[in-house]
């Protein structure tokens, strides 16, 4: 399902055909992975009684669906990282974002039951104030947050982008850059007074939509709610990978001084995919925020973001499965051995940036292809060995 | 108590201090009748032969006064006895000095409030005019301190006798001034109107902030129009000097700040500037520089103690190696191998910088480390009234320019720059030349991470040496060399100095962190304005 998309590097035609979105084999996997999500994993955790030993429990639940909101950050960081080329040490902000705008809704769901038993979220009265500051007005209505989710990111992306991409910051500078924006955020959402609940951020919700958040079948939902998102972007960004607009942003990976030269104008692709990017992650925050119970500025710290550009490189940059892969494998190594060998765990994470920058350019779906193209068969694999689309 | 202390100074203390100000020249030996006298009899009596020991200014008799005050004295069949400070078990003679083993059968003299108050007075004007410089000046600061929070005319006679023409030559200057403004803060609440103005005027050169509001607040009570011209001519001189000497402070920690980013940003001038290598590890190879200082201060603590002030001067050699042998070790395993890659080189460094972290925590603890100033650097200049220049910070400005210095020489004058700059410029010409220029990158990234080793030192000094230093520096450090321009150092100067001041001036203004935003906000929208100026690139990265 990874590889006929992809355009084939040398163009015969003026206009090549363009092959279609999904393999049968694609669209197959596809399926299995919305049953696997919408019928499966509510059966399992709803239905069987938990000392079954197919019983899927809470803590996996939450786990996955945390990591699959990981996993469509990993994926906006390959469209901006894998097929553009530029490298975001900020993608960290615009989930953090995405991740206020919502929070900021499940504070205002809270109502009257928090310590204080006031309108006001907790921490504004705890700061005496006695109004909600201007950047909350929009915070009681939920299609109004549905709609900033999408706008706040996309904004702060598109205003940025715009004057990075028209300066022309390339490389390792756009990326310093994108880590000092998100840097400066975190102070700035560190304060008190930016109205954001300062260093505890926001925790504590309460309900959604009126419904208490708490319960098993609330998780449930969220959980085959980001499962469908992730699945949903996945299809949009193998559509935009694959059309015109993806092959351009690919040919400015690849030489964007030729692209120029041969008529294109770099700065409205590179904007449009670095603000679909964002969004991406704006979105992925929103519904981090509901799963987590908490949100607060240390989610916009450097080191976050380049966390995202690791998960991106260990599944394989330049393949769209790739990334979802590697959120999932570091993810589920970070929870294993944060737990069992909390030392052991910053020697992995450092390890693996070197590892996979020196030996695994391609990241693990490379690995697998060049185990492919070597003559080695996948067990389920069908089609013969010789597979030369399989290139990146 | 503090009702009957006041009034004591009030009734007592101008004869105790005609008494003291005039007999000082003379200088008796304690007698043992006088010790006697001062433990035993009418508290009027005692009193009066306790302030005639302290004007007579012998050491025994100030001895004898201050063991009274804390009540350290016993009497032993007719001697008069200290008891030791830190140990009340042993006592000595007060007279004499010798030690006198204690029977147990001791009188301990009386104490009254109005012994205890009359002391504490005498205690002070003990210290006022103590043949100690420095305890001279703490007392006459302290006293000044306390009259500009609270005006108290009960020590006037206190300062007044201090100041007496006969004291002259016993007054230190720092300490004389300091009583001078002390005397008129009191005042300037006088009823004499011309002794306002002369208060008005003296206090108009006090560069303190809480002296313009003592003068603003009399200047609303004052009715008396020449006081009043006076009080306003004073407020004028002294708002002028305060900012005079708040723009040099923020100055003064604005250069000291930007000192600071220079010397994180020097060795990455020459790692990121010259050779283009994206190090994200930099910070770390300051903290090695930091923890090395610390190793060396546990050796010298334990070995040398006699030496330890000049623990620093090891730590030098001992960081820069340290660090550049890290250095040269991430070049030859890593780094070599992604020449060319700058996006994979930073994701790689980063990944170094993890494990560096986590190293360090796991060698010496998450907990930050203690090192300690040497005894060299504590204390500063004191400029202007509210002004003092801490000496660590000169220090580190003076080591930043010498650093710089250094590296400016090496690159441009030795065999070695000669060679890096070759490498940067032309890598094939210089290997056609016979430049082995794999051995001159992993020497250029060795002494890059060294110089990070050297600013380690340096802000072992002034900050917490803890596994996260690191962090704290590297994005400030990055940005100095963006906008500094790469490929340069003068560049690096300039831009580590302008951010510094810069930094420091919106503190003032707007507070440290959105300080810090704005400062970020705007680097990013000056290299809108000067992009190629900036990352006119020489390096390889390009």
């Amino acid at each position: 399902m990874n590889t006929t998309a992809l355009p084939t590097p040398v163009a015969t035609d003026l206009l090549p055909q363009k092959g279609p979105l999904l393999t049968r084999k694609g669209w197959s996997g596809v399926f299995v992975a919305l049953i696997l999500l919408g019928v499966m994993a509510p059966v399992l955790n709803l239905l069987l009684p938990a000392g079954h030993p197919l019983h899927l429990s809470d803590y996996w639940v939450g786990l996955l669906g945390k990591i699959m909101c990981y996993a469509i950050c990993a994926l906006a960081m390959d469209l901006i990282w894998g097929y553009t080329g530029i490298l975001s040490l900020g993608h960290g902000l615009f989930f953090a974002l995405g991740g206020y705008v919502m929070g900021m809704y499940l504070m205002r769901q809270i109502g009257t039951d928090g310590v204080y038993k006031s309108e006001l979220p907790d921490f504004m009265v705890f700061l005496a104030w006695k109004e909600l500051p201007w950047h909350w007005a929009l915070s009681h209505s939920f299609v109004a947050t549905l709609l900033l989710v999408v706008l706040v990111p996309g904004l702060v992306a598109f205003v940025f982008g715009y004057f990075a991409f028209r300066s022309r910051i390339k490389g390792v500078y756009f990326s310093i850059i994108t880590q000092a924006l998100t840097f400066a955020a975190m102070l700035l959402f560190f304060r008190n007074e930016t109205g954001f609940g300062g260093n505890n951020g926001f925790t504590d919700f309460k309900r959604i939509l009126g419904m208490p958040l708490a319960t098993q079948e609330m998780r449930m939902a969220l959980f085959v709610l980001t499962g469908l998102v992730l699945v949903g972007f996945y299809l949009w960004a193998r559509w935009l990978v694959g059309s015109k607009f993806g092959r351009v942003l690919q040919a400015i990976r690849d030489a964007e001084t030729r692209v120029m030269f041969c008529g294109y104008n770099p700065l409205p692709y590179k904007l449009t995919i670095w603000v679909v990017s964002a969004v991406m992650c704006g979105v992925a925050g929103a519904l981090y925020v509901p799963q987590v119970g908490i949100i607060n500025p240390g989610e916009m710290s450097p080191a976050n973001s380049i966390e995202i550009a690791i998960w991106a490189a260990v599944g394989g940059r330049a393949s769209l499965i790739g990334p979802i892969v590697g959120a999932f494998l570091v993810n589920l190594a970070k929870s294993v051995l944060t737990v069992t060998f909390p030392e052991f765990w910053l020697y992995f994470l450092g390890g693996l940036f070197i590892v996979v920058t020196l030996f695994m350019p391609q990241g693990v779906v490379g690995v697998v292809r060049s185990w492919r193209a070597s003559g080695w068969k996948m067990p389920w694999s069908r089609r013969p060995a010789t597979d030369t689309e399989a290139r990146p | 108590m503090s009702s009957v202390c006041s009034a004591l100074r009030h009734s007592l203390l101008p004869c105790l201090l005609v008494l003291l100000a005039g007999t000082w020249a003379s200088a008796w030996a304690l007698t043992p009748e006088d010790a006697l006298a001062t433990a035993e009899g009418g508290t009027t009596d005692r009193l009066a032969t306790l302030s005639r020991l302290a004007s007579e200014g012998s050491e025994r008799g100030a001895e004898l006064i201050r063991a009274m005050a804390a009540e350290r004295v016993v009497v032993q069949s007719g001697r008069v006895l200290l008891l030791s400070e830190s140990d009340p078990s042993s006592a000595t003679d007060a007279v004499t000095g010798e030690p006198v083993p204690l029977t147990g059968s001791e009188d301990t003299p009386i104490m009254n409030n109005r012994m205890r108050g009359a002391l504490q007075t005498l205690l002070a004007s003990l210290d006022l005019l103590s043949p100690d410089v420095a305890r001279q000046r703490e007392a006459a600061l302290r006293l000044r301190s306390s009259q500009f929070s609270s005006p108290d005319a009960a020590q006037l006679p206190l300062i007044e006798a201090t100041l007496a023409p006969d004291n002259a030559g016993r007054l230190d200057p720092t300490a004389r001034t300091a009583l001078e403004e002390a005397r008129a803060v009191i005042q300037l609440g006088s009823e004499d109107a011309a002794l306002r103005v002369r208060s008005a005027e003296l206090l108009a050169g006090a560069t303190q902030t809480i002296v313009r509001s003592l003068l603003a607040r009399q200047l609303e009570a004052e009715t008396d129009p020449t006081v009043q011209a006076a009080l306003e001519d004073a407020l004028a001189t002294l708002d002028r000097s305060l900012r005079i000497s708040q723009l040099l402070g923020e100055m003064f920690t604005g250069v000291s700040l930007g000192s600071i980013l220079l010397l994180a940003a020097l060795g990455l001038a020459i790692t990121y500037g010259l050779m283009g290598v994206i190090n994200m590890a930099h910070g770390e190879l300051i903290m090695i520089g930091a923890y090395a200082t610390y190793l060396v201060q546990l050796q010298f603590r334990q070995h040398f103690p006699g030496l330890f002030d000049w623990y620093l001067l090891a730590a030098l050699p001992v960081a820069f190696m340290a660090s550049a042998l890290v250095g040269a070790v991430m070049e030859r395993t890593v780094i070599r191998y992604l020449y060319g890659r700058p996006l994979e080189t930073l994701l790689a460094t980063w990944g170094l910088s993890l494990v560096l972290m986590q190293s360090v925590r796991s060698l010496f603890g998450a907990q930050n480390v203690g090192v300690e100033n040497p005894s060299w650097m504590s204390g500063g200049i004191v400029v202007m009234g509210n002004l003092t220049l801490p000496w660590n910070r000169i220090l580190i400005i003076a080591f930043a320019v010498a650093v710089l210095l250094l590296v400016a020489l090496l690159i441009s004058r030795t065999r070695l720059g000669l060679f890096v700059r070759g490498v940067t410029q032309n890598r094939p010409i210089a290997a056609c030349m016979g430049v082995n220029t794999a051995r001159v990158d992993t020497y250029a990234f060795a002494l890059g991470s060294g110089i990070a080793g050297l600013a380690g030192v340096a802000l072992s000094q002034v900050g917490n040496v803890g596994p996260d230093l690191g962090q704290s520096y590297i994005v400030d450090s990055f940005m100095v060399v963006v906008l500094g321009g790469v490929g340069q150092l003068a560049g690096t100067v300039y831009a580590a100095l302008g951010l510094g001041i810069l930094n420091k001036f919106l503190e003032g203004w707007v507070g440290a962190v959105l300080a810090k935003i704005a400062v970020l906000v705007f680097i990013i929208i000056f290299i809108q304005k000067r992009p190629q100026g900036i990352f006119a690139l020489k390096g390889r990265a390009a």
